[in-house]
């Protein structure tokens, strides 16, 4: 009864808060560990770029971690707000995963976090090292209950509907967390969380070795050392990526073949289809414009055989079709994303052989220009996954209109207002501290986060019966 | 078996969910206070102090909110699907004032210039105080109570714009700056701590006030509420409270005006904040969308409240421990640079 646009604009705000909100976690997912391994090296090693690498990443990871918090904060109530017909109705299920996620990972990487941040000096290395940890496995914790859920969406198992009031009730939870579609996305979107932070690892170094080069001096041996690591990521993880990406086409074609006919941009049925490399979908004409295509290449890909059977859209009512034209664009941009950072990696392997890892700037130029590509491919690959789950909630049961709340429209307009401007202040302050921390070098003796600020690093360590002035974190 | 499952779990998990909200009211309540007393406390040493006494435990006090929502919204979600669309408004208010207050703790101690250190300030401090005055608007707009039919909202977008609603802001930003100041003068030394300890006095006096006037505002809002106040077996549970507000009152004024007593006023105040959620509570139940929605109506079906009751009953105690552990870490006195001994 309130039309569309109010229902348009609260599944804008949520677009808008998710996609806000998803590239902290990936950070935080892909950043702690790589901050466990850091710390991890350096104990076993005892080499002291390690520890100053871990500082310098550290300072990042507060930053990020607060940003994920607060905008997290706000997707546990936006069910409630915007989507209270869905809160209600999928709420036996979801409900208990994301507390359980909340119990499970939440407390678990802020309980923590205080110790890692500011508690070197104060419990011990190994202790430590043990809170580190903690946290990185508090945020792979955390991605596996939320994705767990979003694959129940996709992907619904284990449920009965109650007649009287249309609500999902849980029948076996087994079921319901290990439904299909679901460790296929776990690790797809593990996978996609390192390489993004991968890249960016790559990207702060890139800059340093290219201007290290520009003045004439070889950079520190902290850079290096970040580059090597980042560039055997994208050399190992990206393939990798690749053939995960793969599985979860197949998975997708056997549970939401129309989801695969849309990114295809596939209007018939058919054995031997080709793939486009470009095309515009047309909803209304049900055709794809301007298509450029490889023959049997869209069956080889999506069915590993030639002679394959690929959906096509047509085989689909018109409400349940979803959106083609968006797909279309962002699954291609996810892929080609993805194959250059495969490239990237490739490329860094036979300069390491050649011993010229370090002595090559267009690498570096690259590496600089392709750092937010982790980022880029992981929102077109949710938007491809979620728009494709359209025009559903829950995957074939439950329709988005349904799920809306009754919200007047100048609220939501009001929200949706306020969400724009406060995120951008926030992201463009976050941003902003982010540049600044990246300009500087890593070097040796790193500060950490404590020692940056000497009221903060005296505030957070000394204590009244602990008379010695404080040396922040450093050993 | 079924019929008192389906009594107790909603009971149970009615206890669950106030013990998270009263935690979460304590924890934050003292970090949403620093915050509030950014408006009496200028220096900017003594600013960075306040934020470090909380830098380490921030995100935990914070997390207890989202399991708030998430819990809701498992165990309840009735209630979670018709109080969030009642309280839009002030609900995206509190979520956008943490948002900004939260990202302030981090960018406020990165500023370079003068310019950005003031903006992160006062978003810290402007953060603070609208988070803490909505959260006490939500909580009276839920004791005066919201519009529902067939478990739907149908009241009006500002039903929160209303005397006893924002008074209960104003009492919710006046309580925690009391946990906010009584928590830093237990935390600090010199200036600040006696600064802290008059500012105490001042926002004690003002609490004592708005408690005494919620409490006689609240029984007047329904009949049910006055009932609790005229019928025996609720008598005898909430005519304690006002007793024990007056003790509690003597003991907090006692630790302030005792120059060697530092903790002993933080905890009086949380036995306030205590006796005045249990009594709220005493009030509103056994409603949870007050005045039509019971914990019952509210549930989901047993098999989701028993799968997270059952996790929960091992992972709480887990929780706490680990939380009390990293306070235990970064315990004692802190100063601004200064050593002392």
């Amino acid at each position: 009864m309130f039309g569309l646009s109010a229902l348009f604009l609260a599944r804008f705000q949520f677009a808008f808060t998710v996609g806000f909100h998803i590239v902290f976690p990936a950070f935080s997912i892909g950043l702690a560990a790589y901050l466990a391994v850091l710390e991890g090296l350096w104990l076993k090693t005892g080499r002291d770029a390690y520890l100053d690498l871990f500082k310098y990443w550290l300072k990042v990871f507060s930053v990020v971690f607060g940003m994920g918090v607060v905008s997290g904060l706000v997707m546990s109530y936006e069910f409630g707000t915007n989507w209270s017909a869905f809160a209600q109705k999928a709420g036996p299920i979801l409900g208990p995963m994301l507390a359980y996620e909340v119990m499970t990972a939440f407390f678990l990487e802020a309980g923590f976090l205080g110790v890692m941040m500011f508690g070197l000096n104060r419990v011990g290395k190994g202790l430590h090292f043990a809170a580190t940890c903690m946290v990185s496995i508090g945020t792979l914790i955390s991605m596996s209950w939320i994705l767990s859920s979003n694959s129940w969406m996709q992907t619904p198992r284990g449920y009965r509907v109650d007649e009287a009031t249309g609500r999902f009730l849980p029948v076996d939870w087994w079921q319901i967390v290990f439904n299909p579609s679901f460790p296929y996305r776990l690790v797809h979107m593990g996978l996609a969380a390192f390489l993004c932070v991968a890249f960016i690892v790559a990207g702060v170094a890139g800059w340093h070795l290219l201007k290290a080069r520009r003045e004439g001096r070889q950079a520190s041996e902290q850079v290096r050392l970040m580059f090597s690591m980042a560039m055997w990521m994208a050399a190992i993880v990206a393939p990798i990526q690749v053939l995960a990406g793969d599985t979860q086409g197949l998975n997708t074609l056997e549970y939401q073949p129309a989801k695969i006919a849309a990114l295809e941009g596939d209007w018939d049925s058919e054995s031997r289809a080709p793939e486009l490399l470009f095309g515009i979908p047309d909803m209304k004409n049900e055709t794809t414009h301007f298509k450029i295509a490889i023959p049997y290449m869209g069956s080889l890909i999506l069915t590993h055989s030639l002679n394959g059977k690929v959906p096509g859209l047509k085989d689909y009512p018109k409400e349940d079709r979803p959106y083609s034209p968006l797909l279309f664009f962002s699954f291609r941009i996810m892929i080609a994303l993805g194959m250059l950072m495969v490239l990237v990696g490739l490329w860094s392997l036979y300069l390491r052989w050649k011993g010229k890892l370090y002595d090559t700037p267009l690498l570096h130029r690259i590496a600089l220009f392709m750092s937010p590509a982790g980022f880029l491919a992981l929102l077109c690959g949710w938007v491809t996954t979620e728009v494709g789950r359209q025009p559903f909630t829950v995957y074939g049961l439950l329709r988005t209109t349904d799920s809306v709340s009754p919200i007047a429209l100048p609220n939501i307009a009001t929200s949706m207002i306020a969400f724009v401007v406060v995120y951008f202040i926030v992201f463009a302050g976050g941003i902003t501290i982010l540049l600044r921390t990246f300009a500087e070098e890593p070097h040796p003796d790193q500060h950490g986060p404590a020692e940056d600020q000497p009221q903060r690093a005296a505030g957070t360590t000394q204590v009244s019966h602990q008379p010695q002035p404080d040396a922040g974190m450093a050993e | 078996m079924t019929e008192t499952a389906g009594f107790w779990l909603p009971v149970v998990w009615a206890l669950l969910a106030a013990t998270s909200i009263f935690l979460y009211i304590c924890l934050d309540g003292f970090d949403l206070g620093i915050g509030i007393l950014f408006l009496k406390e200028k220096d900017h040493d003594h600013r960075n102090l306040m934020v470090n006494t909380v830098a380490p435990v921030w995100d935990g006090n914070e997390t207890w909110m989202i399991f708030g929502g998430a819990a809701l919204y498992g165990v309840f979600p009735v209630a979670y699907g018709t109080i969030l669309p009642a309280l839009y408004l002030p609900v995206l208010f509190m979520l956008l004032s943490l948002i900004l207050r939260g990202v302030s703790f981090e960018f406020r101690f990165k500023a370079e210039s003068p310019m950005s250190q003031f903006f992160w300030d006062t978003a810290f401090c402007a953060g603070s105080f609208v988070a803490a005055f909505m959260q006490g608007v939500i909580l009276g707009t839920l004791i005066q109570g919201i519009k529902v039919e067939n478990n739907v909202f149908v009241g009006s977008s500002f039903d929160w714009v209303s005397p006893f609603a924002l008074f209960c802001g104003l009492a919710v930003v006046i309580g925690y700056g009391l946990l906010g100041a009584t928590w830093l003068l237990w935390r600090c030394e010199g200036e600040l701590h006696d600064t802290m300890r008059r500012v105490s006095f001042g926002l004690g006096a003002l609490m004592l006030i708005t408690i005494a006037l919620v409490s006689a505002w609240t029984p007047m809002l329904h009949t049910t509420y006055m009932q609790h106040w005229l019928a025996m077996p609720q008598l005898a549970l909430v005519a304690p409270v006002p007793v024990a507000v007056v003790v509690l009152a003597g003991v907090l004024f006692f630790g302030l005006r005792n120059p060697r007593s530092h903790l002993l006023p933080f905890v009086a105040t949380l036995g306030l904040f205590f006796l005045c959620f249990s009594g709220l509570g005493i009030n509103v139940w056994p409603y949870i969308v007050p005045p039509t929605i019971t914990i019952w109506q509210a549930s989901s079906p047993p098999e989701s409240q028993t799968f997270l009751l059952v996790g929960t009953m091992f992972l709480l105690p887990l929780i706490l421990s680990y939380t009390a552990y990293s306070y235990y870490v970064f315990r004692g006195k802190m100063s601004a640079g200064h050593h002392y001994h």
